[in-house]
């Protein structure tokens, strides 16, 4: 038993368990909207969760996210056309696999840049993947995209979630579940890595790319491997936003989405976790509770439908003003520093900052 | 460590208590939501709610963002005169931004939290068609699609509960190339396509009449603005007549670029582009003002499915009445008459459905009964078993500042080597009823 508390990797390791079995039965208790809320949450944070590692551990600023969860939601949807099925995972993880092979090759292209010529790279990326899939109608269904038909329940895994839960899983619960398992394991896989060697290595890059080549860090290669794992989170962020949304149409994978993607990261913290997580909940479910309360308020449609945007840049501005390194950024050493009064401050926000992931 | 052991314990405790609640044992009979009649989600006794998703904000804002005012304004017009068996209709509009992903969630929003009883008007191609499946299984009524896509009505088997409403851009295509080929039979024909349905299926209808005349064919992606090379190529071509099946911001920058370029061809638009207001304003914004608006399409033709603002129709005149007794701010747009029309179809259906409305009445309802309902349409509706297309025909008309000028009779057709005819129905003669509301029987 000690040995397993005092193992941060296989106390990490139960904490996912523990999680994965109480959302289940969270997700359960949700109704069928909320659940498919749950799935937008988890994709997009799964998604932010990579790119808040490759900038903030890495510091390669990506504005082509966007492109590699559209990748990742082509693929998904490709293996589903014309009647075709596959496993849940195979999709998945076939999402993965490609993702990382395209992003290997952005990659090494990336690591020969630096700072905002790999955002200049990964911009260009971001506006020609969508681009592709207009021009190669056929393959890529044009305009509107694929229809991506959702997928249905496994019976052994509905007789499971049957023994737990005590209900009928549906569509939109199944989807929420994997959504969820895949972020946690993500999760943990990221934070394992942020803390291993590798992750050590990256923050060395990113702190000072001289002294870590002195350190025999071989630069290319940590920026190359960091690129990949935060495309491949971005891939697996894409198959499942196109089960979720049972649509990879070149609209949804904009630009926008990209910088979604980032803001998500600003808002949460550079290089948290956590601070990836509340950032995607807060883009997911914060304009629709603002076009709501706009309804309720008696303005007109077309006012709360603009009323989101404004809110959206103005609590992002806000922010950036009042908590500049991100809400989990600045709250979390805020708290330490009331827990530890005496601790000098410059010395609490380098250490967080290394050690934060 | 002593404090981790009794965490672990407890957390270990915790879930095997649980657990051991949970474990549901087997299954009991499950007892859906629908009642023995049918499904009555969205319907109380005194009211009915529908949602729509529709671009208010983004790229495609500009005139769409206007037909959900127009719905809204019929359906408060309804409620004033007591509503449809005595139920006041309610209209939740969602904004998808004309975004397929965000047309996900809120019509997700729409039906498994509001539980609206039907979608109405749900628009555009790539933005419904993400949906539409989902509809289908969820078995909610798909009433009256704001494209002219073919996926709404080709196939009732697979989609049952979805129906078109517009003509598809196939028909369109076909009843124009049948003008040009009588009455421009020497024109050279250039074609000025969005590459996706609306200019595929368009392209498709042309080709069965005009094969022959076409001289070029130029495609652009939604979203890139810079048409020059496009353009050029037409009047390399020598093309003198172009056809555009484009949208109403492509109609502005067709014309701009030609300007630029010296070309002066004569246009015929699809009628989803025709607009002139819209393309005129669009025109006067893309030229920073250099280009004055009005008239910027007089000479321009197109096609006309239903009557439009200032044509001489007992139809306009309902609708004037309507926005000026329920509307809000602004005037009287062909998108507003545009969204008042599908909810003036909508409120019919609701009539003939009685009053046992579900969800399977009333399709069922339209798919038997629609197409001998009177409206603002022109031609007829083809729903019935085969097919959930909808309006099936409309006359080709020429612009003259703001209004439109009708050059035929109303010609209806179908998909595929259908003929194309004369509308021998009486639909485009009938006038609405005295007070607006539909006036059809309960389908028996």
């Amino acid at each position: 038993m000690r040995r397993i508390v005092s193992s941060p990797m296989l106390r990490r390791g139960l904490a996912a368990i523990a999680l994965l079995i109480v959302s289940v039965f969270l997700i359960d208790m949700l109704s069928d909207y909320r659940q498919s809320q749950v799935s937008s949450v988890a994709y997009l944070a799964i998604a932010a969760g990579g790119l808040s590692v490759l900038i903030g551990l890495n510091g390669q600023l990506s504005l082509g996210h966007g492109a590699f969860m559209a990748i990742g939601a082509y693929t998904v949807a490709k293996m589903l056309q014309d009647g075709k099925e596959a496993p849940m995972l195979v999709l998945l993880v076939a999402a993965v696999i490609v993702t990382a092979l395209v992003g290997a090759i952005v990659a090494v292209a990336a690591a020969r840049l630096q700072g905002p010529y790999v955002a200049g790279a990964t911009l260009a990326l971001a506006v020609a993947v969508p681009a592709l899939a207009v021009h190669f109608r056929d393959a890529l269904g044009g305009e509107p995209g694929l229809r991506v038909s959702s997928p249905d329940v496994p019976t052994s895994i509905d007789d499971a979630l049957f023994f737990l839960t005590g209900t009928e899983t549906g569509t939109s619960q199944w989807l929420a579940t994997v959504s969820v398992a895949c972020l946690v394991v993500t999760f943990l896989l990221l934070r394992n890595l942020s803390q291993s060697r590798v992750g050590r290595q990256w923050r060395a890059v990113r702190d000072d790319p001289v002294a870590a080549q002195l350190a025999g860090i071989n630069l290319g290669r940590s920026r190359i491997v960091c690129f990949i794992v935060s495309a491949a989170c971005a891939g697996l962020a894409g198959g499942l936003m196109a089960m979720v949304t049972r649509v990879a149409a070149p609209s949804g994978f904009t630009l926008i989405l990209s910088l979604t993607l980032l803001m998500a990261v600003v808002l949460g913290g550079l290089g948290t976790l956590t601070g990836a997580l509340i950032g995607a909940a807060l883009l997911t479910l914060l304009p629709t509770y603002v076009t709501n309360a706009g309804s309720s308020l008696g303005l007109s449609d077309l006012q709360s439908a603009e009323l989101a945007p404004l809110v959206l840049g103005l609590t992002t501005i806000a922010v950036v003003l009042l908590a500049p390194a991100g809400l989990v950024g600045s709250i979390a050493p805020a708290l330490r520093r009331l827990r530890t009064p005496s601790t000098d401050t410059s010395v609490t926000t380098t250490i967080t900052r290394g050690e934060q992931s | 460590m002593s404090r981790n052991h009794l965490r672990a314990a407890l957390a270990a405790s915790t879930a095997a208590v649980v657990l051991a609640g949970c474990g549901a044992g087997g299954r009991d009979a499950s007892s859906g939501g629908d009642s023995e009649g049918g499904d009555t989600t969205g319907v109380t006794d005194t009211t009915i709610s529908v949602g729509t998703h529709q671009p208010l904000t983004g790229v495609a804002a500009p005139g769409y963002s206007e037909i959900n005012t127009g719905m809204k304004a019929y359906f408060d017009y309804v409620n004033e005169a007591g509503g449809i068996h005595g139920r006041k209709l309610e209209l939740t509009v969602k904004d998808d931004g004309y975004n397929p992903t965000n047309t996900s969630k809120v019509v997700d929003e729409l039906v498994l939290k509001d539980n609206v009883f039907a979608i109405l008007g749900g628009l555009g191609t790539p933005t419904h068609t993400a949906v539409v499946d989902f509809l289908n299984k969820e078995e909610v009524p798909d009433l009256f699609v704001s494209s002219g896509a073919q996926l709404w009505g080709n196939d009732p088997e697979a989609r049952p509960w979805t129906f078109g409403w517009q003509p598809d851009y196939e028909i369109e295509g076909k009843i124009m190339g049948q003008w040009i080929k009588e009455n421009k039979p020497n024109a050279k024909v250039g074609l000025f396509l969005q590459g996706d349905e609306l200019g595929g299926d368009g392209e498709k209808g042309l080709r069965q009449y005009v094969d022959d005349q076409i001289v070029e064919r130029v495609e652009y992606a939604s979203g890139n603005t810079d048409i020059g090379p496009q353009i050029s190529k037409l009047k390399a071509s020598g093309a003198d007549l172009v056809v555009g099946f484009n949208t109403p911001s492509y109609t502005a920058l067709s014309q701009l670029t030609s300007m630029k370029l010296g070309y002066d061809p004569t246009w015929i638009y699809t009628n989803v582009g025709s607009d002139p207001k819209l393309a005129g304003e669009l025109l006067s914004t893309f030229s920073k003002g250099k280009v004055k608006g009005g008239g910027a399409l007089d000479g321009a033709m197109t096609t006309e499915y239903i009557p439009g603002v200032g044509e001489e129709s007992p139809w306009v005149d309902l609708w004037e009445k309507v926005w000026k007794e329920q509307g809000g701010k602004g005037e009287l747009t062909n998108y507003r008459v545009y969204g008042m029309s599908q909810a003036y179809l909508f409120a019919s259906a609701l009539q003939a459905s009685g009053k046992d409305l579900t969800r399977e009445r009333i399709v069922d309802v339209i798919e038997k009964d629609a197409k001998n309902w009177p409206g603002p349409n022109l031609a007829p509706f083809r729903y019935s078993a085969d097919s959930h297309l909808g309006i099936s025909g409309m006359r080709m008309a020429e612009i003259k500042g703001l209004k439109t000028t009708p050059l035929t009779d109303v010609l209806v057709t179908d998909i595929g080597d259908a003929e194309i005819t004369k509308d021998e129905t009486d639909v485009a003669a009938v006038a609405p009823p005295k007070d607006g509301l539909p006036d059809v029987e309960v389908l028996k």
